[in-house]
């Protein structure tokens, strides 16, 4: 077989490969009429191909969709959204900011819980937990206390809000504006909510009037 | 099959699990056959089988719908298949052993229970040791004969899921009948 041209084994391999030319098919035949080696390789490689192909089927496990069901990821979901704010740019953009937002709010919730109440030269504080708009003095904003209490014995030109404390409004205070209790986180965070849309719908509204 | 596939496809996509499950019924036994040919025992072959249908389902949106499903999939199953023959490799022998043995001593216990015919207790000895011959194969033969002769499939698609040249894919199966013939001839 040494002396046979290698380009024979090439013609064997292209015949198995069902891609055989038809004069290298009529090489093929006639030398492996003549050679004995060559028909013997050939013989080999017929049979060996098969022997592969007689391997039995295997059995598939039982309960295979089963488990490959049991084992995909709850990921379909998230794809489907990750898909809805591909065509909703401007909502994701919305919630995106909501949720930051969420978070920032949480964290400053939870930061601090230090009394603290707005600035201004008519508020007395009392045993550092309350703050206290004395009579005849007449404040003029708003007022925001936190983690504290709030006695208004005077007047207060704006809105008044109380964060994790107690409003005591005494029968000759006022309030010209409206008095807010928050003690709750969600009453927290829709506070803020509402802040922060009256902030954007203004913006949007000077962006208008900018047009 | 593949318009069907496709539909279960585009509803897989919209959402619908179940239409995977469709999809899994319909290859299970083709891949599975893959995989046991490629890694040579039934618990790895089940643990890549599975991984590449729940890999299809986590990718189905980079399917291209043009293209034929089970040539995606079958890349996916080959390409983990590879994965895992290359980390295992100092164990190359030992599992080609395994995989060897495993089919004989189903032999020998079948036999000592005496419950088979003669030439089916012979074939199944055969079917190991042609298993066997396949794992020794190098991995880049093993998966071009196991994708030729096991699942039966054409050389050019072969070549689309090894990602690879057409001709490649033939010196690659030439050597590997080759290298099969050597250790199959005196059967
Ligand atoms: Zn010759």
């Amino acid at each position: 077989m040494s002396s046979c041209p290698d380009y024979i084994i090439e013609f064997m391999h292209e015949y198995l490969d069902e891609e055989i030319p038809e004069e290298h098919k009529q090489e093929l035949k006639e030398h492996l009429q003549i050679c004995a080696d060559c028909k013997q390789h050939f013989n080999e490689l017929v049979k060996t191909v098969a022997l592969v192909q007689s391997t039995s089927h295997i059995q598939t496990p039982e309960n295979f969709t089963e488990k490959v069901m049991m084992h995909l990821p709850r990921e379909k979901k998230k794809v489907g959204i990750k898909r809805w704010f591909g065509r909703h740019p401007i909502l994701t953009a919305a919630a995106v900011f909501i949720i930051f937002m969420t978070a920032s709010v949480f964290a400053s919730w939870n930061q601090d819980d230090n009394f603290s109440v707005t600035k201004n030269k008519n508020i007395i504080i009392e045993n550092n937990t309350t703050a206290v708009v004395p009579e005849g003095k007449t404040v003029e904003g708003d007022i925001v206390v936190k983690n504290g209490d709030i006695r208004i014995e005077g007047k207060v030109d704006g809105n008044v809000t109380i964060i994790n404390g107690n409003n005591y409004l005494a029968s000759a205070g006022t309030v010209t504006g409206e008095i807010e209790e928050i003690n709750k986180v969600f009453d927290w965070l829709w506070h803020k909510i509402k802040d922060i849309s009256s902030e954007v719908l203004q913006l949007f509204n000077s962006d208008k009037d900018a047009k | 099959m593949e318009d069907i596939v496709k539909k279960r496809i585009k509803e897989v996509r919209k959402g619908d699990h179940n239409a995977f499950g469709e999809i899994v019924e319909l290859y299970k036994s083709k891949v599975y056959q893959l995989c046991y040919r490629m890694l040579g025992n039934s618990h790895e072959a089940e643990d890549i089988a599975q991984e590449a249908f729940i890999r299809a389902y986590v990718n189905i949106d980079r399917y291209n719908i043009d293209r034929k499903f089970s040539t995606w999939l079958y890349r996916i199953a080959t390409n983990l298949c590879i994965d895992r023959i290359r980390k295992k490799k100092p164990d190359y022998y030992l599992d080609a052993e395994i995989a060897g043995t495993e089919g004989m001593n189903m032999y020998s216990q079948i036999a000592a229970e005496g419950m088979l015919p003669e030439d089916e207790v012979t074939s199944m000895e055969l079917q190991a040791l042609i298993q066997r011959e396949i794992l020794n194969l190098p991995e880049k033969y093993r998966s071009v004969i196991v994708l030729k002769y096991i699942e039966e499939l054409s050389l050019n698609e072969i070549s689309e899921i090894l990602d690879m040249p057409l001709g490649t894919v033939k010196t690659r199966i030439h050597r590997g009948r080759e290298a099969l013939r050597k250790q199959l001839r005196h059967i």
